[in-house]
């Protein structure tokens, strides 16, 4: 009993601390209410299904997108698979070039921007509406989404702009003007200032509210219910001292302890995994099954494949176009070698940890289905699976993580707050990238877009889930809009430099150094 | 035939001692001497993306900064001594490069300082000498 009170108790002491609570409570209700209504155009644009069926354009374009990169660069994330670790090794590092941005330091930066709390929290919500089988088409939207990010990054090199300072800033808006002016294409300036629009209200949103929502989402699941824009706050402070007081050191600190969350969560998504090895095949058998029948799930298999395509797309950004910013700091005489790394990054964000979060909830038992039929019951009224203790979002994978390991909250609690810091962090750089292509550069405009973000970090921590996730998701599904119509156009581009680097890599006159 | 020393250098008291020890060998056996300065590199560790924008400057400002303050002070010194000296400064492992270094000049000795300027050098000194006894093609001599 006496735990049973500590959530409640530790709710009642941070309302106390906080005398106007109750303003607060109705804040975020406001904040809820003004914000569905002011983005749902937005959202309803993005998200329209095409005439006649259920299915939204959106993730249509990207996954034909991902199979038309795939079969263009004939099946190169399987081809190039070992090289490009062997690239990641520093393999072909010429060590002259030591203390410059190395292919790994690129990658790992890239990734702490990309997993984050979509490999967590999207999961859940994707596999608490689609099913298990949703597991099965965002791993197929990971493995195709290797192509795209395989695109963009090597675009993302080869148009980067080298300043005479030796600081570089590269990304599809560089790409976009400078590769269609190359082909005598027009329209790629409108292009450019197109995505750099999108990206500022992906950095607001998935790069941000997202984050904060959720990260509150867990911190309140674990000490108990509290207003969110408490958190919001605290986490707006935090953030600005980074990227506004120029405290580089914690964000330091956070790239540092990323990664090893990382592995520990991987680390322990296994063991529960390995635990319950007698349900392995079961668990596979829920994923193939409910990829093509849905299992009961609302929409069926269709619903099951559109939440696996939108998680996916989502948690490893591949063709939205925002990895190309960061890959592009890299030093290598070779764009095309930036392309081979950065394929990893939805293999290991999607197929690999983003499937594990979804095995431990699907084996951890944490959806309710009907034993007698073995088909998922759904919740009154909405078309989410009936979880254990009505767990939705980070919330879900929380309940199955501590279903093996009692105590796993706490450490999960922490691994989402790093993440959600290390997300925005990177993602107020891709905003401010994007602000700056559109206004210029200047400590004032800085300013004022770091300001702007701040205050995101205030609302989304104090808006309910759905219309977050919503917005989150359009914002950045629209950044995809632009940037593939333009991969589109520059894929040849593309083609031409990895020809050249395969023949000079079989020929022996690029190098290996070790 | 023309003879090699490596000398290990940071600026440091230990490797002061080491410079002169070098100095010293190499004007007994008319070697010619290379002070070698490695910054402490490695290219697996995380950075942000904005250290990863400004990356390039920084290593100029930091290659700058060292021929400046640590190497052409150690270059000034050794003129008087007629040795023909020259330098080496690169990045990453500081016991790898030296040893790098040694097999492409194809040195017959390496000497090194025994403790750097501060806790953080000693500490590292150990794994320094650790992997330079057990790795390095010539002599090493670590001079206390």
């Amino acid at each position: 009993m006496k735990t049973l009170f500590k959530p409640a108790a530790l709710a009642a002491a941070a309302t106390a601390l906080l005398p106007h609570a109750a303003v607060a409570q109705s804040f975020d209700e406001k904040v809820n209410a003004a914000f569905a209504s002011s983005t749902g155009w937005f959202v309803n644009l993005i998200f329209s299904p095409f005439p006649g069926t259920t299915f939204p354009w959106i993730v249509m374009w990207l996954v034909i997108a991902a199979s038309v990169f795939t079969l263009y660069f004939g099946f190169i994330q399987f081809r190039a698979f070992g090289h490009s670790i062997s690239l990641v090794k520093g393999d072909y590092s010429d060590p002259n070039d030591a203390g410059e941005v190395s292919h790994f330091q690129a990658l790992a930066t890239a990734l702490s921007g990309t997993v984050g709390l979509g490999n967590i929290a999207g999961v859940a919500v994707a596999v608490g509406i689609g099913g298990p089988g949703a597991t099965f088409w965002m791993v197929l939207a990971g493995l195709l989404g290797m192509a795209s990010k395989f695109t963009e990054c090597t675009l993302g090199v080869k148009y980067r702009n080298e300043y005479a300072d030796g600081t570089v800033s590269g990304g599809p808006m560089y790409y976009l003007t400078k590769g269609f002016a190359e082909r005598g294409l027009p329209g790629g300036k409108i292009l450019a200032v197109m995505f750099s629009i999108f990206c500022i209200l992906g950095a607001f949103g998935g790069g941000n509210m997202f984050q904060a929502n959720q990260a509150h989402a867990q911190i309140a699941n674990v000490v108990g219910d509290y207003p969110g824009v408490i958190t919001g706050v605290i986490f707006a402070v935090i953030v600005g001292m980074v990227i506004m007081g120029g405290l580089q050191s914690i964000a330091k600190v956070t790239e540092k302890i990323v990664p090893f969350m990382g592995v520990l969560y991987v680390v322990t998504a296994l063991i529960i995994i390995l635990m319950n090895y007698d349900k392995i095949g079961w668990a596979f058998g829920q994923i193939f099954g409910g990829a093509f029948t849905g299992l009961g799930v609302a929409g069926g298999m269709v619903g099951a494949l559109i939440q696996g395509f939108k998680r996916a797309a989502f948690s490893n950004e591949a063709g939205v176009g925002s990895a190309a910013i960061a890959h592009s700091a890299v030093k290598t005489k070779e764009p095309i070698t930036e392309g081979y790394v950065s394929l990893l990054e939805p293999f290991i964000d999607t197929v690999v940890i983003c499937t594990m979060t979804a095995l431990v909830i699907i084996i951890s038992g944490q959806l309710v289905a009907d034993p007698a039929t073995g088909i998922y019951m759904l919740d009154e009224g909405a078309n989410t699976i009936k979880t254990v203790g009505d767990n939705k979002g980070v919330a879900l994978t929380s309940a199955a993580f501590s279903s093996a390991f009692g105590g796993f909250q706490y450490v999960l609690a922490l691994a989402v707050v790093l993440f959600a810091f290390s997300t925005m962090i990177s993602w107020s750089y891709y905003g401010l990238k994007a602000w700056t292509y559109l206004f210029g550069e200047g400590k004032g405009k800085e300013m004022t877009f770091k300001g702007i973000f701040c205050v995101f970090i205030v609302i989304g921590a104090s808006a309910s889930l759905g219309p977050v996730i919503d917005f989150s998701d359009a914002a950045i599904f629209a950044m995809a809009v632009v940037n593939i119509f333009g991969l589109y156009f520059l894929m040849p581009i593309v083609k031409r430099e990895l020809d050249s680097y395969v023949a000079r890599l079989k020929s022996g006159e690029i190098k290996r150094f070790k | 035939m023309s003879h090699t020393i490596i000398v290990g250098y940071d600026g440091s008291r230990g490797s002061e001692s080491a410079l002169a020890f070098a100095e010293k060998q190499a004007k007994a056996s008319g070697a010619s001497l290379v002070v070698a300065h490695v910054l402490e590199w490695s290219p697996y560790s995380f950075l942000t993306p904005q250290e990863l924008e400004e990356r390039h400057k920084r290593r100029g400002e930091e290659l700058a900064r060292a021929e400046e303050a640590i190497l052409a002070p150690a270059v000034k010194r050794l003129a008087k001594s007629g040795i023909e000296v020259t330098t080496a400064l690169k990045y990453g492992n500081i016991a790898e490069v030296i040893i790098d270094i040694a097999k492409n000049e194809k040195a017959e000795m390496i000497v090194i300082g025994r403790t750097g300027h501060s806790g953080l050098s000693a500490r590292l000194f150990g794994s320094v000498a650790g992997t330079m006894a057990q790795a390095a093609p010539v002599p090493v001599v670590i001079v206390p």
